[in-house]
């Protein structure tokens, strides 16, 4: 796809709106579910998010192009992109912990998650099927996890609001969680025929 | 090494029920929605997911005390990946028509939360045997959710089950809950009614007793 | 007297759930004749559907989650109207049940009742009706009788199934939008009866003009602006009747002035950029749907008087 400005507009509008990847493509599920509970944690989330799937992004593109197609090994994707996402997950955490201590503590053990993400994954997967260049492949990354955290900002707003209803006891947690998404992702439904792929 | 005493099936019959590792555990979610489409979907994703399941339990375990504490995530990885990349492989080359229909999903087997809690809890930790029960019984237990939800999707939102006309041609089905959003409300709404059914004959059991 | 008083976060008024649910129905009465006058008695039918299956759901939820029963508050009345006059004359009646169903059980209840809701029930329930059963939602059709003095439907119009005035290249006359000779839901179309329960509702003190009056606006504005026909886009689908009855349900509205300035004029930008694209026939269910979605963090930003500094953090 050619690089014009209403092009990168509408690309844009697609990642995040379109084809949001927690509300059309259940993408990044896990922590959106498990982080959503303040603003301010979700917020940091996100962020550290769309710097991993935009590296990823970079990084698995490299490898699948210039090292695995030209030696035939197109099938070791799959093992090599989670290798290539494991060690990116672990330089940011060495970082993280050095320079923002603080959210670093405060994400815990849903820093090392990351890895498990399947937005970080399945990003560096959608690259290689839709046949994206390197700019597209990284554009692709960091607006849609850019996507993911408008998701997981709105989710965690939504939350907090709700934390003094009355909701019933066994629906408290998941379920609830699980069913707000719902409603969400309903609403985004506005957004579809919006953009291009 | 071993703190509890289990029985081989006490191990496989808790990943059916006690630790299902989607109704109880909560893990898996990402494919649990995009698979449930419809029941045979759910099979088709269960059943992969398990081959992937016991593979891995099975090699860790028997690695289990070769593997350096510091790689072993990495090395699980590599070995859970070796896995789906088999599966993907079968797959695509024998049931098209599921590799189609998971897309995506196939691929993100390997990081489904289930397998690499299980390597970590289970796998690293017990026998070749006691692992591939685990294994077997997790992955058991995931594909019937799958189906459960899957079938309740697709009964409503297609009115098939298994691809199998099920009401007559004046049924219009709710479209919605084989769309993203059905998945997360279908989902939310199945566990709750499950929590709360569950919690519901725990107090008459609790009550019995007293 | 049932003086029970809300504990929603946004209530501020020392009404009663009741008399202030009473004054939105009085303010709907307009609305609804207009809509069982033009469309029928299939239409009095499919209200009557929406307010029984709503009310029934509310009572049949509370008692089973052993909770108090508030029906006679009635607000499940003005959602289930509510519902009711969001959908075309000419559906099933198991389609506006449902519809009052969701409303009641998934969007409102399940959250802990009145006041707990964090998105519009009768709209997202609308949202989930044209998602699930798309032919059965968006077939409008041409009342059955006028109002005023035309006394013949337009040239060109199918009198079975027509195109919405959006829809419709040229659009119909002001004069037929105003009284509602269109195809359209039931509450929509007679712009004068809307607007009636609009100065009503003002004057009973229901509701402030700021929502309905920006939101309208900020589409006027902005078609004005891209050269449209500001009139008729203003009078056109479900604007008014949105900004009047939904835009206006302050549980899930901003709870300070700055911040309903905001979500009003949020509203207008999306249904004006959804309607210049074309991307859906109508922007407003799901423009509304999605500032109720940033309404907690539009109040977040508007009680602190900073803007979006969500990087804070160390």
């Amino acid at each position: 796809m050619t690089f014009t400005l209403s092009n990168f507009l509408l690309f844009m509008v697609n990642c995040i709106l379109t084809n949001n990847f927690i509300f059309s493509r259940y993408l990044g599920c896990c922590p959106f579910l498990g982080v959503s509970n303040k603003v301010e944690t979700a917020a940091g989330m996100g962020i550290a998010v769309t710097f991993v799937m935009g590296l990823a992004s970079l990084f698995t593109y490299v490898v699948y192009h210039y090292i695995l197609l030209p030696l035939g090994l197109s099938y070791l994707d799959t093992i090599s992109f989670i290798l290539v996402i494991a060690s990116l997950v672990q330089f940011v955490e060495m970082f993280m912990k050095k320079s923002m201590p603080a959210l670093y503590n405060a994400l815990g053990i849903y820093l090392p998650l990351i890895t498990t993400n399947c937005a970080v994954l399945g990003v560096t997967i959608l690259n290689i099927d839709n046949n994206y260049n390197l700019l597209w492949s990284v554009l692709n990354g960091v607006f849609g996890a850019l996507g993911f955290l408008l998701a997981i900002v709105l989710m965690a707003g939504v939350r907090e609001r709700l934390e003094s209803s009355n909701i019933p006891e066994t629906f408290k947690g998941f379920p609830i969680s699980l069913i707000i998404a719902g409603l969400m992702s309903v609403a985004f439904l506005g957004f579809a025929g919006l953009g291009v792929n | 090494m071993h703190e509890k005493k289990h029985s081989l099936r006490g191990v496989f019959v808790n990943g059916i029920l006690n630790e299902n590792p989607i109704f109880r555990l909560v893990l898996g979610v990402c494919p649990t929605l995009a698979s449930t489409t419809s029941a045979t979907n759910g099979l088709g994703m269960g059943l992969a997911a398990t081959f992937v399941l016991l593979g891995s339990n099975v090699v860790i375990s028997l690695l289990r005390n070769i593997i350096p504490d510091k790689v072993r995530i990495p090395a699980f990885i590599v070995v859970i990946s070796t896995f789906v990349t088999i599966i993907q492989m079968l797959i695509q080359a024998f049931v098209p028509a599921l590799y189609d229909a998971l897309g995506l999903f196939i691929p993100l087997i390997v990081v489904n939360c289930i397998i690499l809690a299980r390597a970590e809890a289970f796998a690293a930790k017990y026998s070749v045997l006691f692992s591939a029960a685990d294994g077997l019984g997790m992955g058991l237990g995931f594909t019937g959710a799958l189906i459960l939800i899957g079938s309740i999707r697709e009964m409503i939102g297609s009115g098939t089950i298994f691809g199998n006309a099920l009401f007559g041609a004046s049924f219009e089905p709710m479209l919605l809950v084989t769309m993203a959003p059905g998945g997360f409300i279908v989902f939310g709404l199945i566990l709750g009614i499950i929590n709360t059914v569950t919690e519901r004959v725990s107090k008459r059991k609790g009550a019995q007793a007293s | 007297m049932n003086l029970r008083l809300s504990t929603g976060p946004h209530f501020v008024s020392r009404e009663s759930t009741q008399t202030l649910m009473l004054d939105v129905i009085i303010a709907l009465i307009p609305t609804t004749a207009a809509g069982i006058y033009l469309f029928g008695t299939k239409a009095a039918w499919v209200l009557a559907a929406a307010v029984i299956a709503a009310v029934a759901c509310e009572y049949i939820f509370q008692k089973l989650a052993k909770r108090p029963v508030r029906v006679t508050d009635l607000s499940a009345v003005v959602t289930g109207l509510l519902v009711g006059l969001n959908m075309p004359a000419e559906v099933p009646l198991w389609l506006p049940a449902i519809g009052s169903a969701i409303a009641i059980l998934l969007v409102k209840e399940l959250f802990g009742g009145i006041g707990h809701n964090f998105l519009n029930p009768a709209l997202l329930a609308r949202g989930i009706l044209l998602a699930s059963w798309p032919a059965r939602m968006s077939v409008y059709f041409m009342p059955v009788r006028l109002l005023g003095n035309t006394s013949a439907i337009p040239a060109g119009v199918d009198a079975v199934s027509s195109a919405t005035p959006l829809i419709r290249p040229g659009g119909y006359e002001i004069y037929d939008l105003l009284l509602g000779n269109i195809p359209g839901t039931i509450g929509e179309v007679c712009k004068i009866a809307i607007l009636i329960g609009f100065l009503y509702m003002l004057f009973v003190g229901t509701i402030k003009w700021h929502i309905p009056v920006l939101f309208v606006g900020t589409v006027a504005l902005i078609t004005w602006i891209t050269g449209g026909d500001v009139l008729k886009a203003v009078l056109s689908g479900g604007l008014l009747f949105g900004a009047v009855f939904m835009a206006t349900d302050y549980v899930t509205n901003p709870m300070l002035f700055t911040g309903q300035v905001i979500f009003a004029i949020g509203c207008g930008v999306i249904v004006a950029v959804v309607r210049m694209t074309k991307a859906y026939p109508e922007g407003v269910t799901f423009a509304i749907l999605l500032m109720n979605i940033l309404t907690p963090l539009i109040d977040r930003m508007t009680s602190r008087k900073v803007y979006g500094t969500v990087k804070q953090h160390a």
